[in-house]
C-alpha cells in the first residue's frame, strides 16, 4: 500500500473545504440561553401559539427532563450542555412579507450564495420554496399557485395559525413527544418548520422544497416538518440545510413526521450540507434527528432519499411504519464522512399490514478519520403476512484510518415473510482504477467516477434538480480532484 | 454431597454469600493466580450482575427467567449412585473417541484426574492440572476470558468448580478425537460452573467433541467458560452438540486466541435445550490465521437460542467465515449477533458471515443481527442474512414427482441444514449427526435418545421414507 500512487490522491480527496461557510450579518432576535418551562413560554408566546400548543410542549419538556441522552449509537462526542444553547433565535422582521421586495436583502444574498434563489428565477425551475433561517420560516414560494389545487405548504407557525385542525390532528401520531430524548426535546422547543398539506386526490404539480440555515452563533435549530398526503395524492419533497463555519459544535435536533392515507405516495429527500466541522474535526453540527413516514392507509407509499455530506455527528433513521396493507417504504441513501466526521444513520422499516413490502438501499463511503455506521432494523410483526424486505448496505472506505460498520437488526414474527440483507465492505479495487488507467483515464477522475457510479442506485431516486446539487455535494466533500 | 441451599434469597445474592461463606471449601488446591482471579471476578459479578433483556446485548434472550430461579451451587462432588461408566458410553458407530467425562459440574474420576495419553496429549480434571502444570495456569489461565463481558463469565472466574484442562505439546498430533461428556444428574436444580482450559502447542492439532446433555428432567442452568489458545500453525476442531431437556439453561462463552497461521473450526450443533446462549470470541492475534464458525439450530416447542459470534481481525492477512442456519418450528425463538471487528491497519483481511433462517410457524420468532467494525480499508467483508420459508418451486418439484407434502418438507429442511453437517470432517461423526437431524426433522429424537450417547444399537443409517428414483 506504500507505494501506491494512488495514496496522494486519496489524500487530496479527503481534504476538501467546505463552501457553505459563511456567515451572514442580520439582525437576529434571541432567547437567553438555557432551557427552563419559562424559555418555552417564551418561544411560545413570541409565536403567538394558542394554550393547546403550549399545553404540548411543557407536556414534552416535562417528559423531557425524565429521560437522558441515549448512548447506544457508534459515535463520541463530549456531553452537550443542553442549558448554553439558544434555543431562539429569528432574522427580525419588520412586518409581514407580502412580496420578495420586502425581503431582508442581506438574506436574499445569503440564500443567492446558496445557490437558492427565492426570486423569479425559482418560477422557471419550477419549485415552491419554504427557508427556514435559524428558527424561523422566512419565505415561502409560489404559495398562490399551491392554493389553486387545495395544496397548503406554509411555514409551521403558519398552519399552526390557519389550520390548527389539521396541525392537532397529524402532529405528533407519527413521532409523539415520547419516542427519544431528542424528539421530546424538539417538542417543547421547536420554532418552526414546514407544513404541507395534500388534499384527496391530487397530484402536487410542483416539486416542494425546503431549505434550511442556521446562522446565528450559539443556537439550536429545532424545526419540525408535517407532511400530510390524503387519499391518492402525491408529493415530492426535498429538504436542504447548510450552516456557517464556526468552532463550537451547534445543535440542530428536527423531526418530520409524514402521513400517507390510502393510495397516497410521498417522496422526501434531503440533501443534508451542515458544517461537518474543520479538518481537525473542530466544530460542526450534531444532526440529531428523528424521521418518520407513516404509511397509514392501504398501498400507500413512502420513499426516503437521503444524501448525507455534512454534519460532524449525524444521528438520524428515517422510517417507514408500514400499517396499511399492502403499503410500500423505501429507504436510499448515500452517506459520506470525511476528517473527523462521525455518521450512526440508516432506517427502519416496521411491518404492520400484510403485503408490505420495504427496500432499502444504503451506501456509505469513509475518508479521512471519519467513522460511518449504518444501523437499521426491519421488524415483521405478527400480522404482516408476506411481508417482504431487501436489505443491501455497502461500505466503500478511501484511506486506512476511517472506520465504515454495518449494524443490522432484524426481527421476524411472522413465517410467511421473506427478508434479505447483504453488505459488502471494501475500497475501490486496483483493478478498477487499472481498468480506467488503462483507457486514458488519470486516476483522479478514476476515483471520481467509481465513487459516482457507487451511488448512482441512490442520486438516480433524487429529483432532477437535487441529483445535479447532490453529485456536486459528493464531489466537494470528497474533494482534491474527485468529481 | 453438600449443596447450599438457596434460601429464597435472588440467584445473585445466594451465590455471592455462597462464595463468601465457604471461600475455604472453594479455594482449597487452587494456585495462587487462581485464587486471586476469584476475588476480582466477584467483585466485577458484584458490580455488574446478571445481564438481563434490557441489556442491548441481552436483547430477545429472557434470560432473567433463568437466573430469577431457585438453584443449588456444588462446592464438592456429589456421590455418584449410578453406574456412571455404564452412562458414560459413547456409541457413534465406527467412531473411537477418547472420552473425558463431567458429571454434575465436576470431573467424573473414573481412572485418574490426570492422564497423558501415548501420543503426549495430557488431558484431565481442572483443578488437578493447575497443581501439575501451575506454569501453564501462570501463562494462560484467565488471559482471555473477559469478567468484565458479562455477570456470567465472572462469576465463573470466582467460583470456578472444575472443569477440562488439555494440553498438547508442540508439534503433537492427537490421534484420537477427544470427546468432553457432560452430564446433569441431580435431583435438585443445580447451577453447574464449569471452566475448561484448553492449550494447543505449535504446529500440534486436536479435534474435539464437547457434548452438553442431561439426564432427568430437572431443570439446571450450567454456565460453561472454555479458554482455547491455538499457537502456531496448530489446527484445532470443535464440534459441540447441545442436547438438553427442556428445563435447562445452558450459558457458554468459549475465549479463542489464535496466533499466526493457526486454523480453527467450530460447530455448534444445537437440537434440544430449554435455554441457550452460545457466546465464541475468536481473536485473530497472528498474521495468516484461519477460522471457520458454524453452527445449526432445530428448535421447537418454546425454546430459545441464542449464538453471539464475535470475531476479532486484530492482525493482517486473516480470514473468517461464519455460516449459521437455523430452522424453527412452534414457540421456538433463536437469536444471532454476528460482529466482525476488524482492528486498524489488520490490511488483507477476509471475513464472510452468513445466518440463514427458516420460519415454519407463525409463532416462531428470529431476531438476527449480522454486524461489521471495520478499520482497515484494504479488506473484504461481506455478510449476509436472510429469514424465509421452504421454498415453493422445490416445494412444487418434489410434489409434482409425488412425493407427499411431509417429505418433501422434510427432504427440503435436511437439504438446507446440510450444509452444515457436510463441513463435518470426521466421517462417523458426520453420518451420526446426520441421522440426529434427519430424525430431530421427523420430530423422532425421543427422549431416550436425546442425548448423544444413548442413540442405542450401531444401527443402520436412517433414512427417509423418500424414492429418490422420482426425482
Amino acid at each position: 500500500m506504500d507505494n501506491n500512487p494512488n495514496n496522494n490522491i486519496l489524500e487530496e480527496v479527503t481534504t476538501g473545504e467546505y463552501k457553505y461557510g459563511f456567515y451572514t450579518d442580520i439582525e437576529t432576535e434571541m432567547a437567553v440561553p438555557g432551557l427552563t418551562e419559562d424559555t418555552i413560554r417564551f418561544i411560545s408566546a413570541k409565536k403567538e401559539e394558542p394554550d393547546w400548543m403550549l399545553e404540548f410542549r411543557l407536556k414534552a419538556f416535562r417528559h423531557w427532563l425524565t429521560l437522558s441522552e441515549p448512548e447506544w449509537a457508534h459515535i463520541q462526542y463530549p456531553p452537550v450542555s443542553y442549558q448554553d444553547i439558544i434555543y431562539y433565535a429569528a432574522p427580525k422582521k419588520k412586518k409581514e412579507l407580502s412580496s420578495l421586495d420586502e425581503v431582508d436583502p442581506e438574506l436574499l444574498e445569503t440564500f443567492n450564495k446558496l445557490g437558492i434563489s427565492l426570486d423569479e428565477q425559482k418560477r422557471l425551475s419550477g419549485v415552491a420554496v419554504d427557508a427556514v433561517i435559524d428558527s424561523v420560516s422566512v419565505k415561502t414560494t409560489f404559495q398562490d399557485t399551491l392554493a389553486k389545487h387545495g395544496i397548503i405548504f406554509c411555514s409551521f407557525s403558519e398552519a399552526v395559525r390557519n389550520h390548527p385542525e389539521l396541525v392537532r390532528k397529524h402532529m405528533g401520531s407519527v413521532v409523539p413527544y415520547t419516542d427519544n430524548f431528542f424528539a421530546a426535546l424538539n417538542s417543547a422547543v421547536f420554532s418552526d418548520g414546514s407544513f404541507c398539506y395534500i388534499p384527496k386526490g391530487v397530484r402536487c404539480p410542483l416539486e416542494l422544497s425546503t431549505y434550511f440555515r442556521i446562522n446565528a452563533a450559539n443556537t439550536g435549530q429545532f424545526e419540525r416538518t408535517l407532511i400530510v398526503a390524503e387519499e391518492s395524492s402525491y408529493v415530492s419533497y426535498m429538504e436542504g440545510c447548510t450552516a456557517p463555519m464556526r468552532d463550537e459544535n451547534q445543535l440542530h435536533a428536527a423531526i418530520v413526521e409524514i402521513v400517507a392515507m390510502d393510495h397516497a405516495e410521498v417522496k422526501y429527500s434531503t440533501v443534508q450540507n451542515w458544517y461537518p466541522g474543520d479538518k481537525e474535526g473542530k466544530g460542526g453540527v450534531y444532526n440529531f434527528v428523528t424521521k418518520r413516514g407513516l404509511c397509514k392507509g392501504r398501498s400507500s407509499k413512502i420513499a426516503w432519499t437521503q444524501v448525507e455530506t455534512g454534519s460532524s455527528i449525524t444521528w438520524k433513521y428515517p422510517s417507514c411504519v408500514l400499517l396499511g396493507d399492502n403499503s410500500v417504504g423505501e429507504f436510499y441513501s448515500v452517506a459520506v464522512t470525511n476528517n473527523f466526521q462521525q455518521a450512526d444513520t440508516g432506517t427502519k422499516m416496521i411491518h404492520i399490514g400484510k403485503n408490505t413490502r420495504s427496500t432499502i438501499i444504503s451506501k456509505g463511503i469513509s475518508a479521512g478519520k471519519s467513522n460511518n455506521a449504518y444501523r437499521g432494523l426491519v421488524k415483521i410483526l405478527p400480522g404482516a403476512t408476506n411481508a417482504r424486505n431487501f436489505s443491501q448496505c455497502d461500505s466503500l472506505l478511501l484511506g486506512d484510518r476511517c472506520g465504515a460498520h454495518t449494524f443490522p437488526y432484524i426481527e421476524a414474527r411472522n413465517e410467511s415473510s421473506i427478508i434479505e440483507h447483504e453488505a459488502t465492505t471494501s475500497k475501490i479495487s486496483e483493478d478498477q482504477l487499472f481498468y480506467c488507467n488503462q483507457r486514458g483515464i488519470d486516476t483522479e477522475k478514476a476515483i471520481g467516477l467509481i465513487v459516482n457510479g457507487y451511488a448512482r442506485e441512490v442520486l438516480n431516486k433524487l429529483p432532477m434538480e437535487f441529483a445535479v446539487e447532490a453529485q456536486k455535494l459528493l464531489s466537494i466533500t470528497l474533494e482534491g480532484s474527485v468529481g | 454431597m453438600n449443596p447450599i441451599e438457596s434460601n429464597q434469597l435472588p440467584l445473585d445474592e445466594m451465590l455471592i454469600s455462597s462464595y463468601e461463606m465457604s471461600r475455604e471449601t472453594i479455594v482449597r488446591g487452587d494456585i495462587s493466580k487462581v485464587e486471586l482471579m476469584r476475588d476480582t471476578a466477584l467483585q466485577h459479578f458484584k458490580t455488574n450482575r446478571f445481564p438481563d433483556s434490557t441489556h442491548e446485548k441481552w436483547k430477545n434472550t429472557e434470560i432473567e427467567n433463568l437466573t430469577c430461579e431457585d438453584f443449588v451451587q456444588l462446592i464438592e462432588p456429589a456421590q455418584a449412585d449410578r453406574n456412571m461408566d455404564e452412562l458414560f458410553r459413547c456409541e457413534v458407530h465406527n467412531f473411537d473417541t477418547e472420552i473425558v467425562s463431567m458429571l454434575n459440574g465436576w470431573y467424573h474420576d473414573s481412572n485418574e484426574k490426570l492422564r497423558t495419553l501415548p501420543d503426549g496429549v495430557v488431558v484431565g480434571s481442572f483443578k488437578a492440572a493447575m497443581n501439575a502444570y501451575p506454569a501453564l495456569f501462570e501463562q494462560y489461565y484467565g488471559e482471555i476470558a473477559q469478567n468484565t463481558l458479562n455477570g456470567f463469565t465472572a462469576i465463573n472466574t470466582a467460583l470456578v468448580q472444575d472443569g477440562v484442562f488439555i494440553y498438547v505439546p508442540d508439534g503433537v498430533n492427537a490421534r484420537k478425537t477427544l470427546q468432553i461428556i457432560k452430564m446433569i444428574d441431580l435431583e435438585e436444580n443445580l447451577f453447574v460452573q464449569n471452566r475448561n482450559l484448553i492449550i494447543l502447542g505449535r504446529n500440534s492439532s486436536l479435534s474435539l467433541m464437547h457434548c452438553d446433555d442431561s439426564i432427568n428432567q430437572h431443570s439446571s442452568l450450567v454456565n460453561t467458560v472454555t479458554e482455547i489458545f491455538v499457537s502456531e500453525g496448530a489446527r484445532f476442531e470443535l464440534y459441540k452438540l447441545q442436547n438438553l431437556n427442556d428445563q435447562s439453561g445452558l450459558v457458554n462463552t468459549t475465549f479463542i486466541r489464535q496466533m499466526a497461521d493457526s486454523t480453527v473450526k467450530t460447530n455448534t450443533l444445537t437440537f434440544n435445550c430449554g435455554l441457550i446462549r452460545n457466546t465464541i470470541h475468536i481473536n485473530l492475534d497472528g498474521s495468516g490465521a484461519h477460522a471457520d464458525v458454524l453452527g445449526l439450530y432445530l428448535m421447537d416447542k418454546s425454546q430459545h437460542v441464542d449464538n453471539q459470534i464475535r470475531i476479532n481481525h486484530n492482525q493482517p492477512n486473516c480470514t473468517s467465515n461464519e455460516l449459521f442456519k437455523g430452522i424453527l418450528d412452534d414457540q421456538a425463538s433463536a437469536v444471532f449477533n454476528g460482529y466482525i471487528h476488524v482492528a486498524r491497519d489488520a490490511q488483507k483481511t477476509n471475513a464472510y458471515q452468513n445466518n440463514n433462517n427458516i420460519l415454519l410457524k407463525p409463532t416462531a420468532t428470529i431476531n438476527t443481527k449480522p454486524f461489521l467494525e471495520i478499520y482497515a480499508d484494504d479488506v473484504k467483508c461481506s455478510h449476509g442474512a436472510t429469514i424465509g420459508q421452504l421454498d415453493q418451486d422445490a416445494m412444487f418439484y418434489l410434489r409434482s414427482r409425488g412425493i407427499s407434502k411431509a417429505n418433501a418438507r422434510l427432504l427440503l429442511m435436511y437439504a438446507f441444514a446440510s450444509d452444515i453437517i457436510s463441513e463435518i470432517s470426521i466421517e462417523p461423526l458426520r453420518n451420526r449427526i446426520d441421522d440426529m437431524v434427519k430424525k430431530r426433522l421427523r420430530g423422532e429424537l425421543s427422549v431416550c435418545e436425546k442425548c448423544v450417547l444413548h442413540c442405542g444399537s450401531p444401527e443402520k443409517e436412517y433414512h427417509f421414507d423418500i424414492d429418490y428414483s422420482k426425482l
